[in-house]
């Protein structure tokens, strides 16, 4: 198939994707609206699995997943529904470290260069940090949404001086990287490491109550991270809908933080310079 | 003009226009849609499972092609169920409508 043809479609996708944000912003339209966001990924999907071959391990890992994810759907309980969520956008997280993985292992299978240009490597590793960060931020969600660890804000000294040093480590690691003339392994994966511990830190502090904004804001990160993605393999349909659903999930935690009477700044910097969030009533 | 922009300006120029149309469509969300909201767009920030396909298609099928295929793996679990729970958020909404009209 032709790769504007393949463009094309994606543009369809990406129309409804849109249509589809739009419609769950009202009452009246919302279940066209997910119909919709269904359609989108379809084409999207099916769009895709006319550009890559191994269509029988591709296929049978699509049915793996969406008999694991309709049982879940039909399985959980309603009030449930927060901690699935973050459950969920852990898994696109840990699924964009994977891809950029793949891509720096091997970036002809992509058909980018053997040795990768610097502007993909600064995708890669935009797109790998925020990524791992979504993984362990929403692991973290998942697991005191769920009670499993207790919703208080877990609180140490020093913690944002941690948090800050922690960043400038995965910088100085991503920027190794990109610098590297060769594919640099060390810088790559301590920078990932890096970037799964510091996801973890930055939600601990994070009480229970302010959850809900914490999942939105992650829900943000992911799209970013597709978007990153997106831009390194030069796909259109990642960047639209990555960023589509990067500054809508920000928006929201936005909006929830106002409807909530919190403070925007101070949920998303784990309590800083506040009373620390406010803790889960239901612990 | 077009063919000789490079592809990363024009990469970046659907970014910044898909960030503003993200923004506008979900300024007026009703409070109420704020959780089916966020579950939608969860499920299509399962649009990285495109990505994952192209990993695991890789003609050269070293262990970066398994890592695609788990990757596929989780972002299709997160496909089927984001949407169907936004479904089912939803489908309680229209109960509850059909409650408050009779």
């Amino acid at each position: 198939m032709s790769v504007n043809f393949i463009a094309l479609a994606y543009l369809v996708a990406a129309v409804f994707f849109i249509l589809s944000l739009k419609g769950l912003s009202s009452p009246t339209a919302a279940r066209r609206g997910n119909l919709l966001g269904m359609l989108g990924m379809g084409i999207a999907v099916s769009t895709t699995l006319t550009i890559t071959g191994n269509w029988v391990l591709i296929l049978s890992c699509i049915a793996v997943g969406a008999i694991i994810g309709s049982i879940v759907a039909q399985r959980i309980q309603m009030t449930a529904m927060p901690e699935l969520i973050a459950f969920m956008h852990s898994l696109v997280g840990l699924a964009a470290v994977f891809i950029a993985i793949a891509a720096v292992n091997n970036p002809v299978s992509f058909g980018l260069p053997e040795i990768l240009p610097a502007g993909n490597k600064l995708e890669l590793f935009l797109g790998t940090f925020i990524g791992a960060m979504t993984w362990s931020g929403s692991v973290i969600a998942f697991l005191k949404l769920s009670g499993r660890m207790s919703g208080a804000p877990i609180i140490f000294s020093g913690q944002h001086m941690v948090n800050l040093l922690l960043a400038i480590v995965m910088i100085s690691f991503g920027l190794w990287f990109f610098f590297s003339e060769t594919t640099n392994w060390t810088a790559f994966s301590t920078m990932t490491a890096v970037a799964f511990l510091l996801g973890f830190l930055i939600i601990i502090p994070i009480g229970g109550a302010d959850m809900p904004v914490v999942i939105s804001m992650l829900n943000s990160y992911s799209g970013w991270a597709a978007a990153g993605i997106g831009f390194s393999l030069g796909n259109p349909m990642l960047i639209i809908a990555g960023s589509l659903v990067g500054s809508s999930g920000a928006i929201l935690s936005y909006i929830m933080c106002k409807a909530m009477n919190r403070p925007f700044l101070s949920v998303i910097l784990g309590g800083f310079g506040s009373d620390g969030g406010s803790q889960s009533t239901s612990d | 003009m077009i063919g000789e922009i490079d592809p990363t300006i024009i990469n970046l120029t659907v970014f910044v226009l898909a960030v503003f149309v993200g923004y506008h469509v979900v300024w007026n969300v009703t409070p109420a849609l704020h959780t089916p909201l966020m579950s939608v767009t969860n499920a299509i920030s399962s649009i990285i499972l495109v990505g994952a396909m192209l990993a695991a298609g890789s003609a050269e099928a070293d262990w970066g092609a398994w890592l695609g295929a788990a990757a596929v793996v989780l972002a299709s679990i997160n496909v089927f169920g984001g949407f169907l729970v936004t479904q089912r958020m939803l489908e309680m909404f229209k109960k509850k409508d059909k409650k408050g009209q009779a």
